[in-house]
């Protein structure tokens, strides 16, 4: 007999084959991070099976390998395991894809054999699915079920769950259907497995679906299916597969299973993990700290005695919806804190029907929403007053601590943090989408590990060796925790980690920092997270000074809406408009999408409808038809992406006696564009230039994309190439450069090594580009050097034309002129937009990022956004060039950088500039950037803000940034 | 702004070094030293390293810049130090990846910390900074070549018998006697040169050829990837212990060949862009000289009979024929592609290429290359691992265990 055990993430397998190599037994469970016991379990289970038999034994899978490690078990690579099994049971496989808990696989077999397995990003996986179908409130089996009706598939992040995460919520919030919404997220771990694993393998012939998620999601299977045209099948035993194979690889030795579970009951792995001291010392210190946080309390009221005016503030959180109903005295009457079941509305519906009924005493006199679901609220239930939900905490922060000088709001999703100067806003800090150490995060793993969010906190007020976790992403810390479970760690000394790991990544990753003494004297902190001592405790430790933390932390947004509708009711008296109790029983709602007709970019609108007409459509990209009466027809005299993008798709080209020729538009090109497009049509060639990226731009390039850490303009690449093969250009241009134009405005003119190079894995990475199918000059010259570059060029050119030096000479001059017309251009429109931005007094935005960020699938139409909230746009190379050369704290030695250094430069001075820095996912070269801008800006008191952007098209989150900036501004200007 | 070290500052100064390379800095230490500067090569590891580099640098810059500078922050608050005593060295490379901001991540973050006051002394060979105390004499970087020269050969011998070895340790003590040994040839100004350097050499690999070794045959693995990671055990988890655990010959590529692609980038830059560089020709010239001292260090290790032999750079350069250009030069560029198709030749079929998380360059030469170097070379089995502060043991290791198994598997089959 053979026994294989494969301990998972999340499950445990275990499979006992008989002397024929058949399946004898099938065991799969959770195993809640208890690995030896689980296993002894199941192993006490086979025993009398293996009575009397030759057993040999042998374990898999990446929990395990601790175990076999200390206890000298015979380990096998599962990947590996997997191949055994196959090659023994489905010896006609070509292709192997296996989803676990947290890996996913790609096997090949046919000729080349080659495993892949995912990166350090688990997105896409069974723990991934997991969480989604937790934030549609089902579970897996329904996420499938759901699946079967769905009529439409959204575009979701796949690369990581905490993407997919925030690309999920607003559709939630917007009410767009369960059903389609559980499709979209299969879909999504099919681009990722095929995308991100694949890596430019066709995945053919005889497909086998292994592991938990593809067993039992059989829309999964079917998506899978689809996508890759083909009919994969799902074996019998497809959860055991690992198992089976580590059964076959173990040794033909004998072991006696008795002594096997002797020694998994005996198993000690001691402390192999670097620890902190415990929260606190004993319970003496937990008693003293809590009856000093009993102090700061709300005021509060009876409703039964009271009755009159009262003020409602709704705060539509991620998951949750919060109310607060005030007196005008600010006290709190009634409050509600509940999960929304991803469906505020119903939820809130709910909430106001009952206390209406309840207390019929009490008047509603005006209400405010705000969080996610702000407008959704508001609209749904007529609510005079809507606010960005950073304002909503910092007014509730203010009255009860009036010299405030930091106040940090960790939500479910969310961590915004403000400091104050002088009663103002003075910086803002906001989470990046994807360092989520936020409630859901703690959440999420105390579920995991079977625990309830407040048994989680409990346990980890009393851990004697919280693990010290550090303070990554949720993906990340999903390998943390495992390890730290591999290093005997106990389930509270995990809790107490992670309750530490969320004020560590709130202060050291988003408020980014060094020294927490300098965050101020009084500290507010609220948020639902907070109420957990362990992370309140740590927090305190961290920071070394005691905060103030009121017992409804997690109502706050709730109550600064409720203040601020009091407050603007006491300022402009006006009709109430909030729904009644007799307008609440005809209450109706339902949500239909569609998409819009209005321009080519066809928005898939969600559109809510509520009874006596009233709608919110969300998911529109401009207010063309959705508000005309905000909609600006002529954007590019506003808005200088626009300007950049019309003047490129204006650049014309005609039939050359040379040929077609490619290039790509993106990357450097964005800027370069000009230069080449001249050049080559001066020589006689007719320039096929791809069209804009869009999100097929990246579909049709994704399976060849050979990182997938990469920024995402680089990712795009891919699909820009591939258009141009598919446009059957006999040529494709995209030259390397170490160097890009020389401005001399810093110490050197760098290009970044994912610009300079890309070029090259292109070449290596799409087969095309190698099989003579295309010419792909892809030769190493920079614009840098006007003098030089005549005769670089002939020498890459004459390798694959004919092509004489003085027309070279001729071409690079028409180049050069058109480039420089180009950027004068810009310059000039900036001017311009600046001109138009003050006639309005509309505040201008400096949205400073490297010029593909021009690139309407790159910024996710973020400048649009900018124009909605009434601002206008310029781009950091329409002003770098007014201030002049500075030496800089940092290496200044890129020309994009040096860009974006002095449009800082140039901002402050200007009191109605402000900036707004646009991140690429994954450009590490911004971890530099971003500091130094920071720097500058605040040397006046200017706001930094900084928005990351990859293939998600989270927009609710960038405009809370926008409009809290705006927000901000609007206050000082009224303080002064 | 920055204090510069000046000459009063040599006489008590410590100045910390990083840690790179144990087995190569232990030596280089010593050149440093022995020109009148007290230098502390830096040891200190544990957790606090980390937390301090997260502390004071950007989390999303790269994990060597947190490794390191954590690691002097940590030297500086908790090593006993006089902070007004005290001065460190960074290398500058100037290039076009983020690396080369190091420096002046390093004095922001002793700006955050309150300790402006500390020098920080830039090695580079372009004159990008000056310092008046501490000054690269051709004597030093006549020594320093050296030292990687031995260190470069210290680390290959030992890391082929060390897993063969009957007597385990004797490979290691050899290392440490040899390290001994050099450093007081440099203290006596001899040894770095010509007919010495050459017997010095010739008596390593003697010596080294003459441990009795086990007939057997292992799993071998290079490693490859960005420097930091390749050589730092603080840096890549103890990589190459481990898979010397697991039952691997390790193969790690020169020091040294990364110094004189460094060197012969100038010459492709001017070629490609123009002459703005010191003379190509100079350049030229001098790697010429250089590459006899390779070639002398080859040629004691061929007498041995013994050894798997490195190819001498130039020979390395020729394998990215019609792969990668030589144009990509930021971070390791085309040698760190050129390094997996010599490993691939040389019988290290299975690779594992290290990098920290996010490395730009690596997008290029590492993870956009292994299809194509697997294409050309079907027998190699490469594993691309990141590396971060939380990328965890348990993560990495599965994925070099898959390696290993398959590697395994190969190994029985042939």
């Amino acid at each position: 007999m053979k026994i294989g055990l494969d301990v998972g993430s999340t499950t445990m397998k275990c499979v006992v084959l008989d002397d024929t190599l058949q399946v004898l037994h099938t065991d799969y469970r959770r195993h809640y991070s208890q690995i030896a016991e689980t296993a002894c379990t199941m192993l006490a289970d086979i025993k009398d099976l293996c009575a009397g038999h030759l057993t040999s034994f042998a374990l898999s899978g990446s929990a395990g390998m601790g175990l076999a490690q200390n206890l000298h078990f015979p380990f096998v690579q599962e990947v590996y395991a997997t191949r055994i099994a196959i090659m023994k049971f489905l010896p006609h496989t070509d292709v192997v894809i296996e989803l676990g808990g947290e890996d996913a696989k790609i096997l090949f077999f046919s000729q080349n054999m080659e495993v892949r397995m995912n990166g350090t990003c688990a997105g896409g996986t069974g723990s991934f699915i997991d969480q989604m179908a937790s934030l549609l409130h089902v579970d897996q089996m329904d996420l499938n079920e759901l699946a079967k009706q769905a009529k439409q598939i959204y575009s979701i992040a796949s690369r990581c769950g905490v993407f997919a995460k925030s690309d999920i919520q607003p559709l939630v919030n917007q009410g767009a259907e369960k059903s389609d919404i559980s499709l979209s997220v299969l879909q999504s771990v099919v681009n990722q497995s095929i995308g991100g694993l694949a890596q430019g393998r066709p995945i053919k012939g005889q497909v086998v679906y292994l592991g938990g998620p593809l067993t039992f999601l059989s829309e999964l299977r079917k998506a899978f299916d689809k996508t890759l045209g083909l009919e994969g099948i799902c074996p019998e035993n497809s959860l055991y597969y690992v198992a089976m194979g580590t059964a076959l690889s173990a040794e033909e030795q004998v072991i006696e299973l008795d002594e096997l579970i002797y020694n998994l009951e005996h198993y000690d792995t001691g402390k192999a993990f670097t620890s902190i001291p415990p929260l606190f010392k004993d319970l003496g210190a937990y008693e003293t700290f809590k009856n000093r946080h009993a102090k700061a309390t709300l005021h509060k009221i009876e409703p039964k005695n009271y009755s009159g005016p009262a003020f409602l503030g709704v705060d539509a959180g991620s998951t949750t919806i919060k109310a607060c109903i005030i007196d005008p005295d600010g006290r709190l009457l009634f409050s509600r804190y509940d999960a929304n079941n991803g469906n505020p509305v119903q939820a809130i519906k709910e909430f106001l029907g009952s206390f209406y009924t309840t207390h019929p005493q009490i008047t509603i006199e005006k209400a405010c929403s705000t969080g996610y679901g702000e407008h959704l609220i508001q609209n749904a239930f007529a609510f005079e007053y809507s606010l960005v939900e950073t304002m909503a905490h910092y007014k509730s922060a203010k009255t009860f601590q009036k010299n405030v000088d930091f106040i940090i709001d960790i939500g479910g999703q969310d961590i915004k943090c403000f400091k104050i100067k002088d009663g103002t806003i003075d910086d803002i800090f906001l989470n990046e989408a994807c360092s989520s150490g936020c409630g859901s995060f703690l959440q999420t793993f105390s579920n995991a590990l079977g625990y309830t969010p407040q048994e989680a906190a409990e346990l980890a007020i009393k851990a004697k060796n919280p693990v010290d976790l550090g303070s990554r992403c949720t993906v990340f810390m999903n390998s943390s925790v495992k390890q730290a479970q591999k290093d005997g760690a106990s389930v509270s000394d995990i809790f107490a980690g992670l309750a530490i790991s969320v004020v560590k990544n709130a202060l050291y990753k988003v408020i980014r920092s060094t020294d927490p003494a300098m965050l101020g004297k009084h500290i507010v902190v609220q948020g639902g997270t907070f109420l957990n001592d362990a992370v309140l405790r740590s927090f305190e430790l961290e920071l070394g000074s005691e905060v103030i933390r009121i017992d409804e932390a997690g109502l706050m947004g709730a109550y600064g809406c409720a203040l601020h509708a009091r407050d603007q009711h006491m300022k402009v008296p006006q009709q109430s408009t909030t729904l009644s109790l007799a307008q609440l029983e005809q209450f109706t709602h339902r949500t239909k999408t569609t998409h819009c007709k209005g321009c080519t970019n066809n928005c898939l609108l969600t559109i809510n409808i509520f009874d006596d007409g009233r709608k919110l459509v969300s998911g529109n990209k401009c207010d063309r038809i959705v508000s005309p009466e905000t909609f600006i027809s002529n954007p590019e005299q506003l808005n200088m992406y626009v300007f950049k993008q019309q003047y490129l798709s204006q650049l014309k080209s005609r039939k050359g006696e040379r040929g077609k020729i490619g290039l790509p538009l993106q990357l450097n090109f964005y800027e370069q564009l000009p230069f080449w497009h001249s050049f080559f049509t001066h020589l006689g060639f007719e320039v096929v230039v791809s069209t804009p990226s869009t999100r097929e731009t990246y579909l049709k390039g994704q399976s060849t994309i050979s990182s997938d850490t990469i920024c995402y303009p680089a990712k795009l690449m891919h699909g820009h190439i591939k258009e141009l093969l598919e446009k059957q250009v006999p040529a494709i241009f995209y030259p390397c450069s170490s160097y890009n134009i020389n401005e001399e405005k810093g110490d050197n003119h760098f290009n970044c090594p994912v610009v300079a190079y890309y070029p090259e894995v292109l070449r290596h990475n799409i087969s095309e580009l190698q099989d003579g199918s295309v010419t792909f000059i892809s030769d190493y010259l920079s614009l840098a050097d006007r003098s030089f570059l005549p005769k670089r060029m002939h020498q890459v050119l004459s390798q694959y034309y004919p092509v004489k030096k003085q027309e070279i000479k001729a071409a690079v001059k028409a180049g050069y002129a058109s480039l420089d017309a180009y950027q004068k251009a810009i310059r000039d429109q900036g001017k311009i937009i600046m001109e138009q931005a003050r006639k309005r007094n509309w505040p201008i935005m400096v949205l400073a990022g490297r010029p593909y960020h021009a690139d309407a699938e790159v910024n996710h139409g973020i400048d649009g956004l900018l124009l909605q909230c009434s601002c206008a746009v310029i781009s950091e190379d329409a002003i770098a060039h007014l201030v002049e050369k500075q030496p800089r704290k940092v290496l200044n030695q890129w020309t994009y950088h040096a860009r974006m250094y002095d449009a800082a430069r140039y901002v402050t001075r200007q009191e109605d500039m402000q900036l707004i820095q646009l991140v690429s996912f994954g450009c590490g070269l911004d971890a530099v950037t971003s500091d130094e801008i920071r720097d500058i800006l605040r040397e006046t008191n200017k706001i930094y803000t900084q928005i990351k952007i990859d293939e998600i098209a989270n927009l609710g989150a960038v405009k809370i940034r926008i409009r809290s900036l705006l927000a901000a501004l609007q206050e000082t200007k009224e303080e002064q | 702004m920055s204090t510069p070290f000046t000459k009063d500052m040599k006489k008590d100064y410590t100045i910390l070094i990083p840690n790179m390379s144990p087995i190569h800095f232990n030596i280089v230490k010593e050149v440093i030293s022995n020109h009148g500067y007290n230098v502390v090569l830096l040891d200190n590891q544990g957790p606090n390293v980390i937390r301090e580099g997260l502390r004071y640098v950007h989390n999303d810059i790269c994990y060597p810049a947190q490794l390191v500078i954590g690691q002097f922050i940590d030297a500086i608050k908790h090593g006993g130090y006089d902070t007004d005593k005290v001065a460190l060295v960074i290398t500058q490379t100037g290039g076009g990846c983020r690396a080369s901001n190091y420096i002046f991540l390093l004095r922001k973050a002793l700006e955050k910390c309150n300790l402006p006051q500390i020098p920080v002394i830039s090695l580079n060979l372009k004159r990008m900074e000056k310092n008046p105390g501490f000054k690269i004499t051709p004597f030093m970087l006549l020594q320093t070549y050296s030292a990687f020269i031995y260190g470069d050969l210290l680390m290959a011998l030992s890391n082929q018998i060390r897993p063969y070895e009957v007597h385990k340790g004797k490979a290691d003590a050899l290392v440490i006697k040899w390290t001994a040994y050099l450093s007081d040839c440099f203290t006596h100004n001899r040894g770095y040169i010509g007919w010495a350097m050459k017997r010095n050499l010739n008596r390593i690999c003697a010596e080294f050829a003459a441990i009795e070794m086990r007939e057997e045959e292992r799993i071998k693995v290079g490693i490859v990837g960005e420097i930091y990671m390749k050589y730092s055990p603080l840096g890549n988890n103890h990589l190459q212990e481990y898979l010397e655990e697991q039952g691997c010959e390790v193969m790690v590529p020169s020091m040294m060949g990364f110094l004189y692609y460094g060197a012969d980038n100038a010459i492709t830059d001017r070629k490609y862009y123009g002459g703005r560089f010191i003379s190509a020709k100079v350049t030229q010239f001098l790697l010429r000289q250089l590459y006899k001292v390779e070639k002398m260090s080859r040629q004691a290790m061929m007498k041995s009979g013994k050894f798997t032999i490195p190819i001498p750079y130039t020979e390395m350069k020729k394998l990215d024929e019609g792969l990668l250009d030589y144009g990509v030069k930021m971070g390791e560029g085309w040698l760190l592609t050129a390094e997996m198709l010599d490993l691939v030749h040389s019988g290290y079929h299975n690779i594992v290429c290290t990098q920290p998380f996010g490395c730009l360059p690596n997008h290029i030469c590492a993870k956009g290359m292994i299809r194509a170097v697997t294409e050309r070379s079907k027998d190699a089995n490469i594993v691309p691992i990141d590396y971060d502060p939380s990328a965890t043991g348990v993560n990495q290791e599965n994925r070099i265990k898959l390696m290993l198994a398959i590697a395994r598997e190969k190994l029985e089959n042939a």
